[in-house]
């Protein structure tokens, strides 16, 4: 096996676009190290999945298979990843909500230390450093793992989506070791936010929605100003905990963290914690009718003016471009 | 039933956190500092529990210098029935050391649940919950947004927020479940409350005592500030913005 793991994600079958992100951070340490790197993806019944994830000069895909991983559980597939990685130096995961709840567990296990949300792999191998946020991104920290295993989480917009090398990785299907005897969770079901939009941490233009909309029922200007222009939709801290939209669409520090090419702020003040979301963002428009707003200390385009008056006549004349 | 929750004091999370000139560690000059917000969602969603069992206890814990007594008083004050410190400086800390002297007080406390924010705005790990829950042993539920107790108060059904929607899950206890932001809202502590909080036992006790061992599996080395972004330019009007766009930004 190899010395780096890449622990994939899947969902209902396709791999999700995150670990095409995180490859890239594993082939920045295969170079680093001069090692090899295997992927590794659990479930039940998914022996399919290793065509999506030939060609990315992995030096094979495991495909761990198991009952007890039919749907996601942290205890689970804790067992069945640390299994996996067990003999490894490097266990890499985008961050995602999944590796975010079982990353560590797989790190407990291995006797490892972990830097979550990695920015950048600097240093050489031996002392390698990861630069990983703090205090909502004001402070860059450099750490140091000082165990033989390493485990990183990595920020998906900092590291490129991995292009494919046109090489063939061997697929292995295993059974994955989980001690069923000292599982005490069970996977009840999942409600999902049914969207036709593109996905907030893959789309190339997020419109976002806060406070300044002043109530629920208004977040559909926003929508529309999305749907005219394909974008995904996001929103500030306030008004998720408002109740007003989906926790899957929050922004920010302790939401997602998005970098589209055009992020359209809306009724957003900007407060720290939706920066620390949004701040890699290409292009960043402001449309806020207080001139003080924190947002336009960090927006290319600042429009001060009301948004009931502006957001129409923005969504249309947009929507004329397009034809 | 009994529950253990955290209380970890951070810097303010409105304060506008800056780098020393000396890059060694962060500005604390008019910072204030309180309770993480995600801990103050695990101190109420604890309460509301212990309301609705019998012969519930809540016992809040916390790892610090002599400062984060605070929080536990603010805990307590809110309603916890008793609190521990575990002494300890800041710097001799990583989430590791936490989630290990955090299984020696379970070992001894002997909780059914365990509650913890989250992750704390100060460091962004968000990694003691789930440490801690794999060095027990135990399950886990992490961003709870819905937390209700089975039959017989044996275990929990909980709401996750995940990516693409909630997911539910069902724990049998003892378990670890960390606190997202629309689980409740907490509650302020009263005047009352306050006075009360003063008599409340509070107990202290190092990682030595527990039998931690101290070795950091992650040491910070540097701190360096974020790249810079500067504001753009104020727009008059919506035809300006569109060109700008179009024609600058090249981005429609």
């Amino acid at each position: 096996m190899s010395e780096i793991i890449v622990l994939a994600e899947q969902q209902a079958g396709k791999i999700v676009k995150a670990t095409l992100h995180a490859l890239t951070a594993a082939r920045q340490l295969a170079q680093k190290t001069g090692a090899t790197f295997d992927i590794v993806v659990a479930g039940q019944g998914i022996e399919g999945l290793g065509a999506q994830l030939n060609g990315y000069g992995a030096a094979r895909v495991v495909i761990l298979e198991h009952p007890a991983l039919l749907n996601y559980t942290a205890q689970a597939y804790a067992q069945a990843f640390a299994a996996a990685a067990s003999g490894a130096k490097f266990v890499i995961a985008a961050t995602t909500a999944i590796a975010k709840d079982v990353l560590p567990r797989v790190a407990a296990r291995l006797g490892a230390g972990m830097a979550a949300d990695v920015l950048a792999i600097t240093g050489e191998a031996g002392a390698l450093i990861y630069k990983r946020p703090m205090w909502a991104g004001n402070v860059i920290a450099h750490v140091k793992i000082n165990t033989p295993v390493h485990v990183l989480s990595v920020r998906p917009t900092e590291f490129a989506l991995a292009e494919p090398t046109g090489t063939t990785s061997p697929v292995v299907v295993v059974k994955a070791t989980v001690d069923e005897a000292k599982l005490r969770m069970t996977y009840v079901g999942l409600e999902a936010v049914e969207s036709s939009r593109p996905a907030l941490t893959d789309a190339s233009v997020v419109v976002s929605g806060g406070r300044g909309l002043k109530e629920a029922a208004n977040f559909k200007i926003v929508e529309k100003l999305a749907d005219t222009l394909g974008a995904a939709v996001g929103a500030s801290r306030a008004v998720v905990d408002a109740g007003w939209v989906p926790n899957d669409w929050q922004v920010g520090q302790t939401g997602k963290v998005v970098a589209p090419k055009l992020y359209i702020a809306v009724g957003i003040s900007g407060a720290i914690q939706h920066l620390a979301g949004m701040k890699g963002s290409k292009t960043i428009v402001a449309i806020n009718k207080d001139a003080d707003a924190p947002i336009f200390q960090v927006a290319d385009y600042g429009l001060v003016a009301d948004l009931f008056s502006v957001m129409p006549e923005l969504t249309e004349k947009l929507a004329a471009r397009k034809g | 039933m009994k529950i253990l929750v955290t209380a970890k004091r951070v810097t303010d999370p409105n304060s506008k956190i800056v780098l020393r000139p000396d890059r060694q560690g962060i500005v604390t000059d008019n910072v204030d500092f309180k309770m993480n917000p995600f801990c103050e969602i695990a101190v109420e969603e604890a309460l509301r529990l212990r309301d609705k069992t019998e012969d519930s206890e809540i016992v809040v814990v916390t790892v610090g210098d002599e400062e984060t007594t605070k929080e536990i008083r603010t805990a307590l004050a809110m309603g916890a029935d008793r609190g521990i410190r575990v002494a300890a400086d800041e710097k001799s800390l990583d989430s590791d050391v936490v989630a290990r002297i955090l299984m020696k007080l379970c070992e001894q406390e002997k909780p059914d649940l365990v509650l913890l924010g989250k992750q704390a705005i100060d460091g962004d790990n968000n990694q003691v919950a789930q440490l801690l829950a794999e060095y027990l042993g135990w399950p886990q539920a992490t961003f709870a947004y819905k937390f209700e107790l089975t039959e017989g108060n044996k275990g929990a059904r909980v709401q996750r927020e995940v990516d693409g929607g909630v997911e539910t899950v069902s724990l049998t206890f003892p378990a670890v479940v960390t606190t997202d932001l629309r689980l409740n809202e907490p509650r302020y502590a009263s005047l009352p409350g306050i006075m009360k909080a003063k008599k409340k036992p509070l107990t202290e006790v190092t990682p030595a005592e527990l039998g931690v061992d101290m070795t950091l599996k992650v040491t910070t080395v540097a701190f360096e500030p974020p790249p810079g972004r500067t504001a753009g330019v104020k727009v008059k009007t919506v035809e300006e913005l569109i060109e700008k766009l179009a024609t600058e930004a090249k981005c429609i």
